[in-house]
This record gives structure tokens, sequence and C-alpha cells, in this order.
């Protein structure tokens, strides 16, 4: 990220040329991902057409999929007709479900926001709140108490959380499902239903938040620490605003800018993240996905993620960048 | 500025301790064979025999003991976490501190290269990797020092910003040495503590996406890890706790003294912390 701090305007600085620059960029990085796709296919070990269509197949239909794929062709033209087919949302075909990749992908989608949404949610809320307690007086108790807390948080493995959320929760307790999405034996009414998959959402979602808690507590403190001993808040205290005032209006307001941005860089993480805490609660989304997937060897879903993952990352971060340009009138960019 | 002093010498506390149960690690790891002698792959007694005196961690479903794997699983758990730690600060090193002397052109193009570098999803590029190459030690040790490196070059880059034109530099430069020798002698000795700093921190970083991937099955069979165990209790979780929580328990606490000797370091040298992200 190339901004500058800067208080003088300069000519080359202006908003529409840096959303031009980053968009531009941005269709770069995904050209980028695509490349690392296309030059592992056939990098790895092995033929590509055993690869992408699977071992013990009948000899006629590898040949389709030779010319199909192009793989008689020079390589430069099958990275042509790769990036076009791309373009055109093709990622090839599951060897697995035999379905076409992006098909197969986007059935597990909505299960893992169903996921990642909340558990983006209280990581924000709690993990800011946190991070104001802990911040708005640096070096007290309160302050080392979270400061150690979201130090662990932010080091435990989200799996092996979940794990202890298991044992504690699920078998010790009995008050939440050990694993799995919604009881296949529950009501079929709606929102017994809702219910259900609400219940079933608590651990796999607390689990998920736990790193991005922690992370975002951290950041919020020290951002508010060092826009506390800054010069406006003084002013702001010499003219007799009330302490709640300076701190939420002059403090927490400038604190969290900087943080905006982190969640779109987390954007990746987060979904990492998912992916192993379906395994551990075996939630029918995109991790569930990919662990499913490396098990049979299908590489297209594989490589498929990995790409389309990619083109989700670089969206988030687009957006960040762009809205916190948009958001402080301080940043210069170059 | 009166709890500046204070908060110096906690952090400092805090890296030596974290740096303690490093080295803690690192002794267990070399003396594994001694601290729980015999092949921590057998089986020693009966399926999930609870903690006791003679399993002290308890057995696993195919009654190992579960304290001899955590022994021996510190060293591949180790061993990559260093080695992708010392692979992305040699790549660090070199990036942000050309791109920081050199400026200009080559600046601008390094940059872009971190930007790019710096948004690959790192954990899936390595599930891809380890899926396709087999998730041997050397695949992961060298995807994850080629996709840490940014952070090292950016912290390495704003240092070298900062002292490039102090006086021993432009002394250095005005005695007749080339540029790269002045980077080389003048520059990055006194630029060096960033490079530690993000190195502490990737070894934990390194560590955890390790643990994933073993996680989801992908590891050499032969290696003992952490993740690795962790996988094989997931299964059995509701028939007992103790094969998942002590092999988590070392991993974090691996973790978080890397963690506390990266933040610790970092506050005693007063340097802005990278955007930390993990997996």
């Amino acid at each position: 990220m190339d901004r500058q701090l800067t208080t003088t305007p300069r000519p080359g600085g202006q908003l529409g040329g840096y959303v031009l620059r980053r968009l531009g960029f941005a269709a770069v990085l995904v050209l980028v991902a695509l490349t690392i796709d296309f030059v592992l296919i056939h990098a790895a070990p092995g033929d590509p057409v055993t690869l992408l269509a699977g071992e013990g197949g009948d000899p006629a239909y590898y040949a389709r999929i030779r010319s199909e794929l192009g793989l008689d062709l020079p390589l430069g033209e099958q990275y042509l007709r790769y990036l076009g087919s791309a373009a055109h949302g093709d990622l090839g075909y599951s060897i697995a479900y035999r379905q076409p990749v992006v098909e197969v992908i986007g059935a597990r989608f909505g299960p893992t926001l169903l996921l990642m949404v909340p558990a983006l949610l209280l990581a924000v809320t709690v993990g800011g709140w946190l991070g104001v307690a802990a911040g708005r007086r640096a070096g007290s108790r309160a302050d080392e108490l979270i400061s150690a807390g979201t130090l662990v948080g932010s080091s435990v493995p989200s799996f092996w959380v979940g794990q202890l959320l298991v044992i504690v929760f699920a078998v010790g307790l009995g008050w939440l499902p050990v694993q799995g999405m919604s009881d296949p034996h529950g009501s079929t009414s709606t929102a017994a239903h809702v219910l259900d998959v609400a219940h079933h959402l608590v651990l796999p979602v607390l689990t998920l938040a736990l790193f991005q808690l922690a992370l975002i507590a951290r950041l919020v403190r020290s951002s508010l620490a060092e826009v506390l001993v800054q010069d406006h808040i003084r002013m702001a205290r010499a003219k007799g605003l009330g302490p709640r005032t300076v701190l939420y209006r002059h403090g927490v307001r400038n604190a969290l800018l900087p943080v905006t941005t982190v969640i779109g860089s987390q954007f990746g993480a987060l979904i990492a993240g998912a992916v192993l805490v379906e395994t551990i609660f075996s939630w029918p989304g995109l991790g569930r996905l990919l662990y499913d997937s490396t098990l049979a060897r299908d590489y297209p879903v594989l490589l498929g993620l990995f790409a389309l993952v990619s083109v989700a990352v670089v969206i988030a971060n687009l957006v960040t960048d762009l809205s916190y340009a948009a958001l402080d009138p301080r940043v210069e960019y170059r | 500025m009166r709890i500046a002093l204070p908060a110096r010498l906690r952090s400092r506390r805090s890296a030596v301790a974290g740096l303690a149960v490093l080295v803690a690690f690192v002794l267990v790891a070399v003396l594994a064979d001694v601290i729980a002698p015999g092949d921590p792959l057998a089986g020693t007694g009966p399926p999930f025999a609870p903690p006791s005196g003679a399993h002290w961690f308890g057995t696993d479903s195919l009654g190992r003991d579960v304290f001899a794997g955590v022994v021996h699983a510190s060293r591949a758990t180790l061993v990559v976490g260093l080695a992708s730690a010392a692979l992305a600060a040699a790549v660090g090193t070199v990036v942000g501190g050309i791109s920081g002397y050199a400026g200009g052109l080559v600046d601008d193009v390094l940059m872009r290269l971190v930007e790019v570098v710096e948004i690959v999803p790192r954990f899936f590029l390595a599930v891809v990797l380890a899926a396709l190459f087999g998730p041997s030690v050397p695949v992961v040790v060298l995807l994850l020092g080629f996709t840490l490196w940014p952070e090292t070059a950016r912290l390495l880059r704003a240092e070298v910003l900062s002292i490039r034109h102090r006086d021993f530099v432009v002394a250095g430069r005005a005695s007749g040495l080339s540029p790269g020798a002045v980077l080389v002698r003048h520059v990055l000795p006194n630029a060096a503590g960033v490079v530690v700093v993000s190195g502490a921190l990737h070894v934990g970083t390194a560590v955890l996406v390790q643990a994933g991937l073993a996680f989801l099955g992908l590891v050499d069979a032969s290696t003992l890890s952490w993740g690795g165990m962790l996988q094989s209790a997931q299964g059995f979780v509701t028939i007992a706790w103790w094969p998942a929580v002590f092999p988590g328990l070392a991993l974090s606490l691996l973790v978080v003294s890397a963690n506390l000797l990266g933040d610790g370091l970092l506050a005693a040298l007063s340097i802005r912390g990278p955007r930390s992200r993990a997996l």
C-alpha cells in the first residue's frame, strides 16, 4: 500500500487517477494468480491430463481432454486459451463431482459466508470495544490484561480452539452440537430450522472470530494509544470537552481509520481460518470442499479455489483501499 | 512520558521470556531421544489411556504415548518454523535493502513486487502446492520463505530510508566505497533490528501455517507434527480430550512465545509494527 501521509496537496495525487491505478493493479494481481495456477498445472509432476481428469480413464476420453484443453498446442497459446476461458468463468471440471469447478465452488459459498459474516461482525464489535478499553489508558491494569489476552488470542491456532470448545461445550456440558449445520432429525418448520442452524453456528463462529477479534483489539489499542497523545486531543481537552467526547469524537474516530484497511487485508486469512474451522465442525462450506478435494486429489477444484480466493482477496483489498482514500482527506496517493 | 520507561522495560522482559521458551523448545527438540526414548510412533499402552504416571499426557487412539509424540514433533515444527523465517529474512533483506537504498524506479518496481506477493492467499497456495508436489518439509519451507518476506522487506526499507542520509553513511560514500559496500557495511548492520523482529514473528506464522496444513492431512506421514497429532485426535474428541489438548498446548505456547519475543523487540526498538497477518 503506497499511501503517503502529507498535508500539502500535490499534483498527481488526485483520487480519480488513484482509483484507475488501483483498478489496473488489481487486474494485474488477478492475472498473477491465474498465471500461478497455469504454471502449477504444468510444473507439477505427471501428465496434466491425468492431473486434471483423474487416473484410470478411457484413452479416448484422455485424447478428447487433451485437445479440448489444447495440451497439444504450444505453451504460449495454451496460456492465452487458459486466460480466455478463465475470463469466461470457466475454470475446468471437477474430477470428483463431474461438474464445472465454478458451480461446485459456488454451491459451497453460502454456508461459508454464513460463518464469515457473523464472525467478522463479532470480531469488529467486541475487538473494537476491547481495543478502546485497553488503548484509552495505555499501561493501566485493564490494558495489561487485555493486551495479554489478545496476544494469546492471536497466537493460538483456531482449529485447536475449536477442538477445545467442542470438548467443553459440546462433549462436556452438552449445551451445543458437536458438528454439522443442522439436525437431520429436526422439525421441518422454517422457524425451527433457523433456530437449529443458529444453534449449530455458535461454536464455529466463536472459533473463527477469535483470531480476528484479538487482532482488531490489538490494532485499535495501539492506534488509539498513538492518537491520544497527539496535540489535537490536548486541544480538545483544553477547550473543556468532556472525557467521553474527547475519547470518542476525537480519539476513537481517528484511531479506527487505519483499522479499516486491516479488515480488507485480513480477508484471505479469514477464508483460510474458515477452511480449518469448517473441517472441525463438518460445516458444508468451502473449507470442507477444500478438505475433501485434497483427499480426492481433485486438482481442478483446488486450483479453482486458489484462483477464486485470490480474486476475492484482490477485490476486498481494492474496496478497502478505495474507501480509505475516500474517508481520509489527509492521505495523499502517488 | 512517565509511562514510557516502565512500558519499555516490560516489553524487554516479555521478549526475554519469549526467547527463553523458544530456547527451551529447541533443547526439547535436540534432546527428544533422551527425554522420551523409543519410537514415538509405536504403541506403548492401551488406546485412550488417560494421563497418568506411566503416560503423562495419556495415549492416543493407537495406544501411542502423547507425551513422546509432543516431544518428538517439536523437531519438525521447529525446523519448518526456523528455516522458513530464515529464508524470508534473507529474501526480505535483499529486497528491502536494495529498495530502500536505491530508491527511484528500482524502489517502485520492488515495492510493486512486494504488494503482489503480499496479496497471494498463502494458505490456499500452500494447500495446492502440498497437494501437487507432496507436503514435504522443503516444499513447505520454500513456500513460506517465499511468501513471508514482504513484511521484512517493508520494515527494512523504511529503516534504510531513515538512515541512508545519516552522516556515517555519507562519510562511507565520500570515502569512495561502492554503493553495494556502503549498503552492506554501513546501512544494513544498523537496520538489522527489524529483520530480527519480523523473523521472530514469522516463526510463529510459519508454525501456524504448517500446523494448519498438517491438520488438513497435508503432512508427511512419517514425520510427527503437532498439527498432524491434532488431526488424528479430531475424530475422537468425543471420546478423549488429551490427544487434542496437549499437542495444541505445545503449539500455542511456541507461537505465543515467538510473538512475545517479536512484540517485545518491536517495542524495545520503538519500531512501528507490521500489519500482522496469520496463515
